[in-house]
């Protein structure tokens, strides 16, 4: 093992940099509110503690790595990012919220369902609407006539 | 001792007799044995998406619909292991060394009806455990101040975050986050908001089915989209007729299982140590005492026997702590404590006398479950053969639907619908990291107590700290917390050979498409 190496960019360092920032910016967020003594503790005092915990064994995750010799060839994004994939995954109760507002049930399960499923690379236009449509229909069958979720189906119609 | 405890188990089988509570224990099994078996879905997700369902309902029911998902998911998952060498269950991944070259061979059926047989025994056990401990941790728990409860709950948040796989440090970091998340919202004492950010829908805290399906939903779904190979088939044909093992299968298994189930039971009782931990124990067990261990990855009965006993009986055992301390030992149980929370009953030393009706009912509904769960997987075997087959890509966007509807009904509002997202996209940031988010979810369920508890504790001894110390069953668990610690440094810096073992028997592993969230 060179020197070089032992300074490439582990995974680990990112980990433990995020558990820093959490928790030194719970800390301080925490820090705003009454801290208390022992015997009689504020609402802050929790939120500092464990925040400066966190903060410490962030700071611990990232040194281990540091000290360890093992290679980490893992990189934070995998191998194929599936950028397209994650964007119907999230585009789906996106939709989900905002077709659910506007519109009623119906629109949205069709909508999260349809976009979630173009997600997977070999989806098609047909494959997502057919899925889509089935849950649609069990959808509405299960939560609106038998669990009865408060959800129109579709706003403005009485159906 | 023995006789009370037959009579409120008698008792118990009455309310689980009751048509509406059979009912909802056989759906409950139903439907886990079905997610079970779903490559990709999980235990944890389908409670979440449950529990607001039963919100209507009244408690007894609901909580054993919800213990049925979890313990019936654990036929469900064998089956995958066996016939696809599909490891997407944790505590079955074991089972793919030797079932599926049992498989291959053509012997499918005699492993999976081995796994029925192991599996009935190694619950068996673990219900029978349920029944004679729980009772005697209550009395135990029952002399317990704030003081206590507390190192208690410091003992489960350690165990369960260095004990599971992955780095111990990483796990805590993920407690302490955990615990921060309970944090948000009023503060139970002042009615100050912390963390809210100004946002009202926060004032009640984070949501846990959010939370829940968040971490183990969204973040997993990112993390196996495209990601999945297209299973393979072709060894998955078994008729009913193949699943009894031959008399010579048996001779050979029933050894096996009973070690198996007594490792089980005992990893059960630690906190901490769930179902996946036990199988890898006792399968690494099984090969080191046997006389021919070179069998052992080639198809042997044994290893099929032994990890499923004991991944049984774990999964019953560990409801003990929950259910008796209020303590949970794992993901799916924490989820657990948290519908207990919802449907109004304080979790605790006191649930069994005070709610006699669940926690009785639960144990005979076990039992009840677990012969359904025989009864539908062997004649039924070929339907769930068949379901093996339904790809990735129609799975998970319907999975994505019910979980927003899931979340959306929990309050109606399509505000936790957008806490989830977020929720998820941090989860699989952490995921990538190599974080498990499994204990984030102990520490916030486990948080709000932990924190009264701690109040109040110190409020008692005047802003004394050595009230944990001076205090024996306290100091006795504050202890068990150092000994845990030093475990772990020990590890970390000699590698015991033990530890290589285990890392040996995990190499062997076939890679999972997905990640280790759906146990």
């Amino acid at each position: 093992m060179t020197l070089t190496s032992r300074f490439v960019i582990k995974r680990d360092y990112y980990a433990g940099g995020l558990m820093l920032l959490i928790g030194v910016g719970c800390a301080v967020v925490g820090s705003g509110y009454h801290f208390g003594t022992l015997a009689r503790m504020g609402p802050g005092f929790l939120p500092v503690v464990l925040g400066i915990v966190l903060a410490f064994l962030g700071i611990l995750i990232a040194g281990t790595a540091l000290a360890s010799s093992e290679p980490d060839e893992a990189h934070f994004l995998p191998d194929n990012p599936q950028w397209f994939g994650w964007l119907c995954i999230l585009g789906g109760p996106v939709l989900f919220i905002i077709l659910g507002k506007l519109g009623g049930m119906i629109p949205a399960i069709f909508a999260c369902v349809f976009v979630c499923a173009l997600g997977d690379k070999t989806a098609t236009l047909k494959s997502s609407a057919i899925l889509a449509f089935g849950m649609t229909v069990f959808g509405v069958l299960l939560f609106h006539y038998l669990l009865n979720v408060p959800f129109p189906l579709l706003r403005g119609v009485n159906l | 001792m023995i006789e009370t405890a037959l009579q409120d188990l008698w008792y118990g089988f009455g309310v689980a007799l009751e048509p509406h509570n059979l009912m909802y224990c056989f759906l409950g099994v139903l439907v886990g044995n079905l997610v079970g078996v779903l490559p990709g879905m999980g235990p944890v997700a389908t409670i979440s998406i449950l529990l607001p369902l039963t919100f209507g309902m009244p408690p007894v029911p609901a909580i054993l619909m919800l213990s049925g998902v979890y313990y019936g998911a654990q036929y469900g998952g064998a089956i995958c292991s066996i016939l696809l060498n599909l490891p997407c269950h944790p505590p079955h991944a074991v089972t793919c060394l030797d079932g599926f070259p049992m498989t291959q061979q053509g012997k499918g059926g005699t492993a999976l009806g081995i796994t029925i047989i192991a599996a009935f025994v190694g619950a068996s056990f673990g219900i029978t455990e349920m029944i004679f401990l729980a009772p005697f941790l209550v009395s135990v728990a029952l002399k317990f101040g704030p003081a206590e409860v507390c190192s208690l709950m410091l003992v489960g948040l350690l165990a369960g975050s260095t004990l599971a796989k992955g780095s111990p440090l990483k796990g805590i970091a993920m407690t302490v986050f955990g615990l921060l998340i309970g944090i948000v919202g009023t503060d139970i004492e002042t009615g100050e908001a912390r963390f809210t950010f100004g946002i009202t829908e926060l004032y009640d805290g984070v949501e846990i089915i959010a939370l829940a399906l968040g971490m183990f939903g969204i973040a997993e779904f990112m993390n196996s989209i495209n990601n999945t190979e297209a299973v393979d088939m072709k060894y998955a044909k078994v008729g009913i007729a193949d699943m009894f093992p031959s008399k010579a299968d048996l001779k050979k298994a029933f050894f096996p299982m009973i070690r198996g189930t007594l490792l089980g039971s005992l990893c059960a009782l630690i906190p901490g140590t769930g179902p996946t931990i036990a199988s890898f124990v006792s399968y690494a067990t099984e090969k080191k005492i046997s006389k021919t261990p070179e069998r052992f990855g080639r198809g042997a009965i044994e290893g099929v026997a032994c990890p499923e006993a004991s991944t049984h009986s774990s999964v019953q055992g560990d409801f003990i702590p929950t259910m008796s301390l209020g303590i949970p030992g794992d993901t799916v149980m924490a989820l657990l404590l948290g519908a207990l929370i919802i449907h109004g009953i304080v979790p605790g030393p006191q649930l069994i006398s005070q709610h006699a009706d669940i926690f009785w009912g639960l144990i005979a509904s076990f039992w009840i479950g677990n012969i359904l769960l025989v009864i539908l997987n062997v004649p039924m075997i070929g339907i769930w053969v068949k379901l093996l087959s339904i790809p990735y890509r129609y799975l998970y966007p319907s999975a994505m639907f019910f979980v927003c509807i899931g979340v959306y009904a929990a309050n109606n509002d399509m505000f936790q619908v957008g806490e989830t997202l977020v929720i998820g996209v941090v989860g699989y940031i952490l995921l990538r990291l190599d974080f498990h988010p499994a204990p984030i979810l102990l520490g916030f369920v486990l948080g709000p107590r932990f924190e009264e508890n701690f109040r109040r504790s110190l409020l008692i001894s005047r802003g004394d700290l050595m009230t944990f110390i001076d205090r024996p069953i306290s100091a006795f668990f504050l202890l068990i917390c150092v000994v845990l610690i030093v475990a772990q440094i020990y590890v970390w810096l000699r590698k015991p050979k033990f530890v290589e073992q285990e890392r040996a028997i995990e190499a062997q592993l076939p890679a999972s498409p997905y990640s280790e969230l759906t146990g």
